[in-house]
């Protein structure tokens, strides 16, 4: 209860701050959507010069990308700590944090959040309804719990992976540049992993399970029955890793000693 | 100009204190170029060749592509935008030195160091796994090296004109991300910008963005004939020098309008 107050609250603030620079805050949410768009852009530039990919249309791939948008628009709205390790460890703003009452990682995710990410859940759901509509797709009464379901599994999954990566920080305090690249690899998770060789099939289910963020649930919207075994595993993906990182977390919060200033 | 050199081998060095961190980067690096390759395995199906290039060059294209990148790629329009709100940018315009020429140093200091421990290792143990083509050419090899530092130019202007804007917006973080994102598109690093619509190509011919990535990834897998690969550089030369116009004019109006917001 007094978590969600704390989170009602920062809300409340962080709306505040935000309005202040309202000609920045535009900028942001069109630079957001050039993003969406640009990703787009990529898949129907490639469609111009093929019609399947291993079997599946452009429009299929647009409603996966659709899709994918969904659950990363809730990761990057309250996980967005890619400056973890410069912004908390480097400048010793962890010490600050541990003298709060409340769990260090919820402080965090308080501080961080970036509320206008979340319009890219609207983007998502207008592409959806664009390659839904052209492939014909029909929607079920359980449907829409379902697709809460996935949405809230494949948020966790980012913020699992996410939240691992920024716990390297904690072993090894110097500047990693992984975080950047990880937002590339998150993107093949959106094309169908049947592309793939094995490999990388691996490493996008089990290891790096970006592929539960976008091709294996939207797979059961598309009705491709193949995955739906993968499509079902997405809130238990989701949970675990969330539930690994988390215990990673509060081991590497054991560790630190702070940077000194 | 000592002074200049200075900055980019203490950029150097300051960058090998974290040099570990650049392994990882190889391997998440070369799983990137992996999952590329099978994608684009996939567009092409059974198809031998789509706008002029086979899958093998089209996979050099990638893997050069992302590793000129990490040469030409800098975060100086951030670190501008940093000091300029932090107030820092008034110690450094009373020192001896252009404020522009040095944060262009640093970003080339930034450059040759990931040239040398992320391009170079990593083209290496992708070329191993994945089908690469090297060019045995030493002519591409020389165009290709002029060009990637001409790259180099283009892109850092780019963002020096950027990170000026913060003198007149104060908070531009969005516009930072805009441009990055417009970068990655139209300068040919997701893909080459044969593959678009004649009409956007037409227009991205005007634009300065198609000398950052799509020459010299197509001079490096002979996607271009000799005299394009010439023309282009000079292409690449001439945006190089227009873009000083508009950086100089912003610099001028910039100093005589600086706020500092505490510091």
């Amino acid at each position: 209860m007094f978590y969600l107050q704390m989170l009602a609250q920062y809300i409340g603030q962080y709306l505040k701050t935000r309005l202040q620079y309202r000609s920045d805050l535009v900028v942001e949410l069109v630079s957001d959507l050039l993003f969406q768009a640009v990703n787009l852009i990529f898949i129907i530039v490639v469609f111009g010069h093929t019609d399947f990919l291993n079997g599946w249309s452009r429009d299929e791939i647009i409603f996966i990308y659709g899709f994918f948008l969904v659950p990363f628009a809730l990761f990057s709205s309250f996980f967005n700590i890619w400056d973890f390790n410069e912004r908390y460890i480097v400048k010793g703003e962890l010490d600050r944090i541990l003298t709060r009452p409340i769990h260090s990682l919820f402080q965090i995710v308080l501080e961080r959040m970036e509320l206008e990410s979340l319009f890219g859940a609207i983007t998502g759901f207008v592409v959806m309804a664009y390659a839904g509509a052209r492939l014909g797709l029909s929607l079920n009464w359980y449907d829409p719990i379902l697709f809460l379901v996935f949405v809230i599994g494949g948020a966790l999954v980012y913020a699992g992976v996410f939240i691992l990566i920024a716990c390297i920080s904690f072993w090894a305090d110097a500047r990693t540049s992984i975080m950047p690249m990880m937002y590339n690899i998150g993107n093949y998770g959106r094309y169908p992993v049947d592309i793939y060789n094995t490999v990388i099939r691996f490493v996008l289910t089990w290891i790096l399970p970006f592929a539960f963020v976008g091709v294996y649930p939207a797979a059961f919207f598309l009705r491709r029955e193949e995955w739906y075994v993968y499509s079902f595993l997405t809130p238990v993906i989701g949970v675990v890793f969330f539930a690994i990182s988390v215990y990673v977390w509060n081991e590497g919060v054991k560790r630190y000693r702070g940077a000194g200033n | 100009m000592d002074k200049y050199i200075e900055m980019i081998r203490i950029r150097f060095l300051m960058m090998l204190a974290y040099r570990t961190n650049y392994y990882t980067g190889i391997l998440i690096y070369s799983i990137n170029i992996g999952a590329y390759y099978f994608l684009w395995k996939a567009i092409y199906g059974g198809k031998e060749t789509i706008e002029g290039l086979s899958v093998l060059q089209m996979t050099t294209y990638v893997a050069v592509a992302w590793m000129a990148r990490a040469f030409y790629f800098n975060n100086i329009d951030r670190e501008m935008a940093m000091e300029i709100k932090e107030g820092k940018v008034a110690v450094e315009l009373i020192r001896p030195y252009n404020y522009l020429t040095m944060k262009t140093m640093q970003g080339l200091g930034e450059g040759i160091f990931r040239l040398f421990f992320f391009s170079v290792p990593g083209m290496l143990i992708v070329s191993f796994v994945f089908p690469i083509r090297f060019s045995a050419d030493i002519y591409t090899w020389a165009l290709f090296f002029v060009s990637i530092v001409l790259s180099f130019l283009i892109n850092t202007q780019i963002n020096l004109l950027t990170g000026m804007t913060t003198f007149f917006l104060f908070n531009n973080t969005g516009l930072i991300r805009a441009k990055r994102v417009i970068i990655d598109l139209f300068s040919g690093l997701l893909l080459p910008l044969s593959f678009f619509p004649q009409g956007i190509q037409e227009v991205l011919k005007f634009l300065p963005f198609q000398g950052i990535s799509y020459v010299p990834s197509m001079i490096f897998t002979n996607g271009f004939s000799f005299s394009e690969t010439l023309q282009a550089i000079m292409l690449q030369g001439l945006w190089v020098l227009i873009l000083i116009v508009p950086i100089q004019a912003l610099w001028i109006l910039a100093k005589k309008m600086l706020v500092i917001q505490g510091g």
